[in-house]
């Protein structure tokens, strides 16, 4: 009798460490990706997503915990899961002497597409990036965003299993990041195990199935985006804008009923609005109500302050 | 320790693949700057072999038996040698590190840092055996006669190549920034090239100097070059390319080492 394997997530960490002489980069992670799933990795500067992504290519070694990546063990078996995934980095590294062809293709060799089947191979990542009808341009000559696409088409040109995105959008106009956000859900369509680091969050709430929220090097919420944000901060908030002391009296008559706020620059939103007393609304004066969102459940769990 | 575990385990194979993959990344970069990089490396010991050749040919007109002007010819094969390899080894490897993040997307594909460097350091080997013949040509316009041990010369320019190119990217891995590339060049690559017997022969030197300049790897490769033109002396040659092996052996294992710690955390 054969046992049948159980199914094997895309990731898989538990209890992972990594530290910097004192600092915990990445402090007890466990993370799982369903495959075929886009996991959204969230949560401020510093908090550990992009020394997780490092670990899970072997580019950084973790202290302790268990990193399976397509079913190997990292960083034993680093170079067998390196072969079948493809990684974007958040800091670009293109060839900016090559031509965008030659950009590929040097990367088709060195991710191993067989000889017989490069050519294609980089024709299909030309026209999925867009860029066939620049493909003899030097990499130098093209603009931000294209670069962009180029990096990404580079990093699947193997038809990896699984993708790493790291900040893919940071720095972009809204517009380019259209594009990349195209790209990105083509890759879910096509059943592609992603995970993806932002700090945007429209753009996890946008690309994701699911999103991990990190802080201090660890999980402190997973789920659907709408999931987070119906457990996190409900179905509305309550906006109202003013000069700080309004703002400051708005927050010292809903916080002692239980309600938590939260600031953004001129504004204040009550959240679970929907929750609020008919005379305590009235009391508050004119507000706008609009829908919760992930960036309330962001700011709520990872505290109105960055980390450093 | 886990980290040491894991080092080791990446050490123990270099898999073709990765090795070709890497090779092939440097051809075709090769193919868009190979006129600059090629001009560099042959006009420069060219003018060092017509300068030295006509101005102190004007005053030695024989050393060792050879006439002066095939004396440089032969030698400056060796600084050829010496500077596309060393120089390679440094700024490049440097500036795609620091600058250019290229290694971190490399890392990123099934290529491990020894597959890494290993294949880098044998394309420079490989362009320091090519460039290293140019003098020699031009030395056959000045009179060299030509011979069949010339043909060895590509060979040991590889294999010393291979050596300067693993020192340069030892360094590389180890200075604070590219300003400090200055101290080894006065301090380090200076001496070797005088103490190498390139210009004139180290037997004027006092006995410890010439003592030292048998540890000095292109010292070495100049014997080879000379004895490959002139004639051979095997047991010497032999011993001559015994210790470029071990000097690249030992600088391709610390080069390997100070980059990875540098690049994986």
């Amino acid at each position: 009798m054969t046992l049948i394997p159980p199914s094997e997530p895309a990731l898989h960490l538990r209890g992972v460490v990594k530290t910097f002489g004192d600092i915990r980069a990445v402090d007890g992670l466990d993370l799982d990706l369903t495959p075929g799933t886009c996991l959204g990795l969230l949560g401020p500067n510093g908090a550990g997503k992009s020394t997780t992504m490092r670990m899970l290519t072997g580019q950084a070694i973790a202290d302790s915990g268990e990193i399976r990546v397509l079913g190997h063990e990292v960083p034993r078996e680093s170079k067998q899961a390196r072969a079948r995934m493809g990684v974007v980095p958040q800091r670009e590294n293109l060839d900016d002497d090559l031509t965008v062809r030659q950009n590929i293709t040097v990367w088709a060799t060195l991710l191993r597409v067989p000889r017989r089947s490069r050519l294609a191979a980089v024709d299909a990542a030309l026209e999925m990036a867009q860029l066939t009808d620049r493909a003899d341009s030097k990499v130098v000559t093209l603009s931000g965003g294209m670069r962009r696409r180029l990096l990404i088409a580079r990093a699947l040109v193997h038809s990896p299993e699984l993708v790493l995105l790291d900040e893919p959008t940071v720095g972009l106009d809204p517009q380019v990041r259209g594009d990349i956000w195209t790209l990105v859900d083509r890759l879910r369509s096509a059943g592609v195990s992603t995970l993806m680091s932002t700090h945007y969050i429209e753009e996890a709430e946008r690309l994701c199935d699911d999103v991990a929220v990190m802080s201090h090097g660890r999980v402190i919420a997973r789920g659907t985006p709408a999931a987070l944000v119906a457990e996190h901060a409900g179905v509305e908030a309550l906006e109202f804008y003013g000069p700080p002391a309004r703002l400051a009296q708005i927050e010292d008559t809903v916080q002692p009923q239980g309600f938590r706020t939260r600031r953004t620059g001129p504004a204040v939103s009550v959240l679970r609005a929907e929750a609020l007393p008919l005379d305590v609304v009235d009391g508050l004066g004119d507000g706008t109500r609009r829908a919760a969102n992930l960036e309330d459940v962001f700011v709520l769990l990872t505290g109105e302050k960055l980390e450093d | 320790m886990a980290t040491t575990q894991a080092s080791e385990q990446r050490l123990r194979a270099v898999e073709p693949t990765a090795f070709a993959g890497v090779f092939t990344r440097e051809i075709t970069l090769f193919r868009r700057i190979w006129k600059s990089s090629t001009f560099g490396s042959i006009v420069e010991p060219t003018i060092n072999l017509v300068a030295f050749g006509f101005g102190f040919g004007a005053l030695v007109t024989s050393v060792q038996g050879i006439p002066y002007v095939q004396y440089i010819g032969t030698g400056v094969v060796a600084s050829a040698i010496l500077f596309s390899s060393v120089f390679a080894g440094m700024y490049d490897t440097y500036v795609k590190r620091y600058y250019m993040k290229t290694y971190d997307g490399i890392l990123a594909t099934p290529v491990d840092v020894p597959e890494l460097f290993l294949a880098e350091a044998a394309w420079i080997a490989v362009k320091s055996g090519i460039y290293g013949c140019a003098p020699l040509l031009i030395a056959m316009l000045f009179g060299l006669p030509p011979s069949w041990g010339m043909l060895a010369v590509p060979f040991i320019g590889m294999l010393t190549g291979f050596g300067f190119a693993f020192m340069g990217q030892w360094f590389s891995g180890i200075v604070p920034s590219m300003d400090s590339f200055t101290y080894v060049q006065s301090a380090l690559v200076t001496p070797l090239l005088l103490l190498s017997g390139v210009f004139f022969p180290i037997s004027g030197f006092p006995q410890w100097v010439q003592t030292l300049a048998q540890v000095n790897p292109l010292f070495h490769c100049v014997e080879l070059v000379r004895d490959a033109v002139f004639g051979w002396d095997p047991v010497s040659d032999l011993v001559s390319v015994l210790v470029l092996c071990v000097f690249a052996l030992v600088m391709g294992v610390l080069a390997v080492r100070v980059l990875r710690k540098r690049l994986i955390d």
